[in-house]
Order: C-alpha cells, then structure tokens, then sequence
C-alpha cells in the first residue's frame, strides 16, 4: 500500500514497519535547542550522562533566537551556559547575530528535503515548507536525542485538505492560512500529518510555504506538506547552490484519515481576534479600530518578500503618530537582502523601528509587547491572552501590518492599491 | 520499585467562569513565557496557570496528588517542557484531558506524569470529587457520584517509559 509524505520520511529513518499508530524508533538527521530549552538540557544532559560524548555533535546545534541579543541577565547568563557546554563537545552554535533558528538551518542547507530534524521550538514543523520533517520537542526529548540520535514516535494518520479557487494580493498567503484556521480551528488536524492540495497553494513559493506551514502548530497539527514543484526546488537549491537532496512526495495510492476542501474563492484579507489564532474575521470587520503597536515579523512572515510587501506599502509614506511600528527580518541572510535592495533604508525613512534578525515579539522578545487596553498587530503565529502583555494581539499579513501602519488603525491593504 | 499503576486523588476542573471545560489552553496560559529562563524545577510550581483566567492562584490552592480533568487540545503552543514539570513540581499526580496538545503529550509522557485521554461527550465529574484511575484499562471512576468512564489505557511505550520514571532512565535500561 502506499505511503504519504510523513510516512515516506519516517521510512528512511527507521528499520521498523511505518503505519499511522504505530510506535516506531526513528533516526533524527538535525537536534538543536534554542536559548529557551537550551540551557535545561544542558542541566539534563550533565545530570543524567555526565561526561560522556554526544551520538554525533556534527548533527547537533544550538540557536539563540528567542531573546537575542538577551535583554536580561537570566538570559545572558543561560546563552552562556550553552556556549560553553557547546565548547565542550564541539557543537556549532548559530549565536544571536544569526536569526530564527529553522530558518537559519534550512538557509545553510543543514535541513533539506527529507531530512528529519527536531528543536526546542513548537514552529520547528516550518521545515515541512521545504518537505523535511520538522518537530518541536521538550528538553526533556531534545536531550534524549542529543545523547542517542534518536526517539520513539507514533506515526501519525495523514490528512489531506484539498484548496480550491485562487487568491491574488492583497489576499496573501497568511490570509489563506488564517482562512484554512477559521475553518478547521484546532480539531480537524490535532495530532496528525497534513498535505495541502490545489492549484493556489501547490504555485505557493518558498516564503509563502513557510507562513501556511508555520502555523501548522495553530491547526494542532504534527508538520504540514505541500507538494514541491521545480521552482521551490531551485529555491532551496539557490540557498547553498547545491543539489544534495532528494524531494519526497506521496505515493498516487497513499491512505488518508480524512479530507477536507476549502474553496478560498474571492476571501478577503484576514485577521485573527484574541483568544485564539482561530478566531479570524475579515478585516474590513474589524476596520477602524485604533491600533498602538505593531510588529512585523517571526517565523511565520519574517522573509525577504514579507518586508519587501511592506515598503511597497510605506513607501513614500509616515507610520502615524504613536504608533510603535517594529520590522523584525527572520535571518541575517535576509537583513542582507534588504540592505543589498535598500529597502531597510525606505522602511527607516517611514519611521518604522528595524531590529536584528531574531524571534523578536514572540515570547517575551523586545519587540510588541502590550499595556492595559493596548492594540497590537502582528505577524505572528499566537495572540493568546496575556502572551504579550494585558494588551490585545491581532495577526494580521504583512500588508494589513503596513496598510494599518498608516492609518493607525486596522485596515485593509486595498486602502493603498 | 514499580511504580502504581492505580492512582485515587481528588479533581481539579479547569472551566470557564460558565463551569464549562476550558478548550484550547496554550502552554502561555500554564506557564507564562516570562519565565522560560527558569530551569529549577522546584522553582516551576507557582508559576502553574498563573496566566490562565480565574485559576492564577491555582499553585496555592493545588495539593499533592490532586488530578486536573482538562478539556480539548490541553497544552497547544509552545515545546516548553515547564509546562508539565510545574505540575510535577505541585506533584499533580495525572492529567486527565479530551485531547492533548502533540508536543505537550510528548513531553508529560517523556516527563513520566501520566495522562489519559478521555471521549469528549463524557463529564468525569466536579471539582473535589475523588476519582480512582487505572492507566492499564484506562478506567475513570467517580468515587464520589459512582461514575464510570472509559478513557484511553496508556500506551505500549507510555507505560514503559512510566514505569522506568522518565526518558532518560527508559533509554538506559
């Protein structure tokens, strides 16, 4: 019987049979662990294998992303234990001039297609845009892995949701995914493996791949598929311009648990309310309300096209008065991209805030946090309550981030069309 | 030492101010992402719902061995492991929910804090009543109000690694 995607790739990595509910060993290609969770499996690791060497350090990696560089002792402090425990046993550290972590490790080519790959971070599963296996994992996992190279899984059933119709800007693909949230929230894909299906999302490019297959995680699901046409593969390619893996697409007879067809057909932009990502409306719903911070960004729409969407918005423009306007690029590689096309400079002039590439407004980052009866928008993965300060957060695309820069208020891109 | 494989405590309900089950709880509402540099865990408990609704002061009130009944995709979000060790650290002695979040799963069954899936058109009962369950037949009863549920039994390899304490001590065997 054929094999989805997910299965295909546990295949590779395992001697053990791989079908949907079964516990199977497989073997992890990529560990890291970021400065959260980093310096507790460094306590574990010390704790439980003492002196003893890691399955292979060249295969193991650290990404200070989270709080970068840290704003506080605690996380200085934590970096540094890291830092030295990679010394130690030669373990590569990506440090806090590097950017997003799984962003950093598909631009080196270090994850690819195929490969699978686990980190100290719930977004790891992004790498599905490239069609490698990405999970998110404890400390507790993540040093398990770190010492023996590999862990047990229950392989997951595979769902297929199936897109039909077309977008074009100023619907974008956040708009998509926020869409495809709203109508399967967290029960449809919880615990499982998603393809995506359809014209509109199969002509995706790579940036856009990373924004419907970070948020994965909000649709509860384990890593989301789309399948990778020659131009995506030159893409990747175009990272390290080598040619040294293999696209693993699913088999014509692959099972399926379940489908689902979403017809997109004329959505307008989007935007997810607090308490959950799920809870999304049309912007022109929630049009006019004023609005106080707003952060561009994270791993979810911090690529070189993403920021590129907002200056061509800006351009020639003013963030309003009183509105903290705060542009995050997801890596080093893409803040050189920016400079070497001079948009940072026309972001500048609008008096938008550019800061080094990092995880940034996420978690308690330095960027996009909220007082009492604040608004903020975001291009982010998360607004639950509380997550970013007693304000509220909204996530929006980057172009509603940009169009509501303007305005100071919430507003559709189309305003500047 | 083997460890028990039926456990009695007393429930915690996570509801809603309307004593419905609380869907959806993100790891931000368990364990607030302002203290992710933490790596202690005795340091961990008072940190447990402190950024949930109406339960910030759950860690004062929580006692040893005290079971949480939790609704739909428990622990969604963040890979953070404090997220279970802060209820470890309360010595929360099960977790029972209608379904988990895949990361956080992962993590309580590596942690060793049993968990169990229960059907989500069944009610286990109210907060204090006392319950006896058995991760082998994954049998909930209700001491308190004589109800039997029938959850999911623990995994092959959940039981395996309960039973060793942890991960670490599973994989040294």
């Amino acid at each position: 019987m054929g094999k989805t995607i997910i299965e295909k790739i546990f295949q590779k990595h395992t001697k053990d049979e791989v079908s949907p509910g079964k516990t199977i060993w497989i073997d992890l290609d990529v560990r890291s662990a970021r400065d959260f969770g980093g310096p507790n499996v460094v306590k574990h690791y010390e704790r439980e294998y003492g002196d003893t060497p890691l399955e292979n350090p060249e295969k193991t990696f650290f990404t200070f992303d989270l709080v970068a560089p840290p704003k506080n002792i605690k996380y200085a402090v934590n970096q540094s234990i890291c830092r030295r425990f990679a010394k130690k046993y030669n373990i590569k550290v990506y440090d806090v001039d590097a950017g997003i972590g799984s962003h950093v490790l598909m631009e080196e080519g270090i994850i690819k297609p195929g490969v699978t790959a686990v980190g100290t971070d719930s977004h790891y599963n992004i790498v599905g845009a490239i069609g490698a296996f990405g999970q998110g994992m404890g400390d507790v996992d993540i040093t398990f892995i770190f010492k023996t190279g590999k862990n047990w899984f229950e392989v997951p059933e595979t769902v297929k949701i199936n897109i039909k119709g077309k977008y074009e800007y100023p619907v974008t693909a956040k708009d998509v995914t926020l869409y495809i949230l709203k109508e399967i929230k967290t029960s449809f894909a919880l615990g499982r493996a998603i393809e995506f299906y359809g014209s509109a999302v199969e002509n995706m490019k790579l940036y856009e791949r990373i924004t419907l297959c970070s948020m994965v995680t909000e649709m509860g699901g384990i890593v989301g598929f789309i399948p990778i046409n020659k131009e995506v593969e030159n893409e990747i390619k175009s990272f390290t311009g080598k040619n040294d893996f293999e696209v693993i697409n699913s088999d014509t007879d692959a099972k399926y648990e379940k489908e689902i067809t979403i017809d997109i057909s004329g959505i307008k932009p989007q935007i997810a309310a607090p308490p959950h990502p799920h809870n999304v409306f049309n912007v022109d719903d929630l049009k006019g309300e004023k609005v106080d911070t707003i952060y561009i960004g994270s791993c979810t729409n911090g690529r070189t096209e993403d920021i590129e969407t907002v200056a061509k918005i800006l351009n020639g423009k003013k963030v309003k008065e009183g509105v903290i306007l705060s542009i995050v690029p997801a890596t080093k590689r893409v803040y050189r991209e920016l400079l070497e096309k001079n948009i940072l400079s026309q972001l500048f002039e609008t008096g938008a805030i550019i800061l080094n590439p990092s995880c940034a407004g996420c978690a308690e980052g330095h960027v996009g946090m909220t007082g009492e009866g604040d608004i903020s928008l975001n291009t982010s993965n998360r607004n639950f309550p509380g997550k970013q300060g007693k304000g509220k957060t909204f996530l929006v695309s980057p172009a509603v981030a940009a169009a509501s820069a303007i305005t100071g208020e919430i507003t559709s891109p189309e305003l500047f069309m | 030492m083997k460890r028990e494989t039926k456990i009695e405590g007393k429930i915690w309900c996570i509801t809603d101010e309307k004593g419905n089950l609380i869907d959806d709880i993100d790891t931000d509402m368990i364990f607030h992402n302002s203290h992710l540099h933490i790596t202690d865990i005795n340091e961990m408990g008072k940190y447990a719902f402190g950024n949930l609704k109406g339960w910030e002061d759950f860690s004062k009130r929580a006692k040893k061995g005290d079971i949480l009944v939790v609704g739909k995709n428990f622990g969604a979000g963040s890979s953070r492991q404090q997220a279970v060790d802060c209820f470890i650290a309360l010595g929360i002695s099960a977790i029972l929910a209608k379904s988990f979040g895949a990361i956080y799963k992962r993590n309580c069954i590596n942690s060793g804090l049993p968990i169990l899936e229960y059907p989500e058109d069944v009610k286990i009962g109210d907060t204090g009543d006392k319950v006896l369950v058995d991760f082998k037949t994954g049998e909930i009863k209700n001491l308190t109000k004589n109800l039997f549920i029938h959850a999911k039994p623990f995994s092959k390899v959940q039981m395996e690694i309960y039973q060793a304490g942890n991960l670490f001590n599973f994989g040294k065997k």
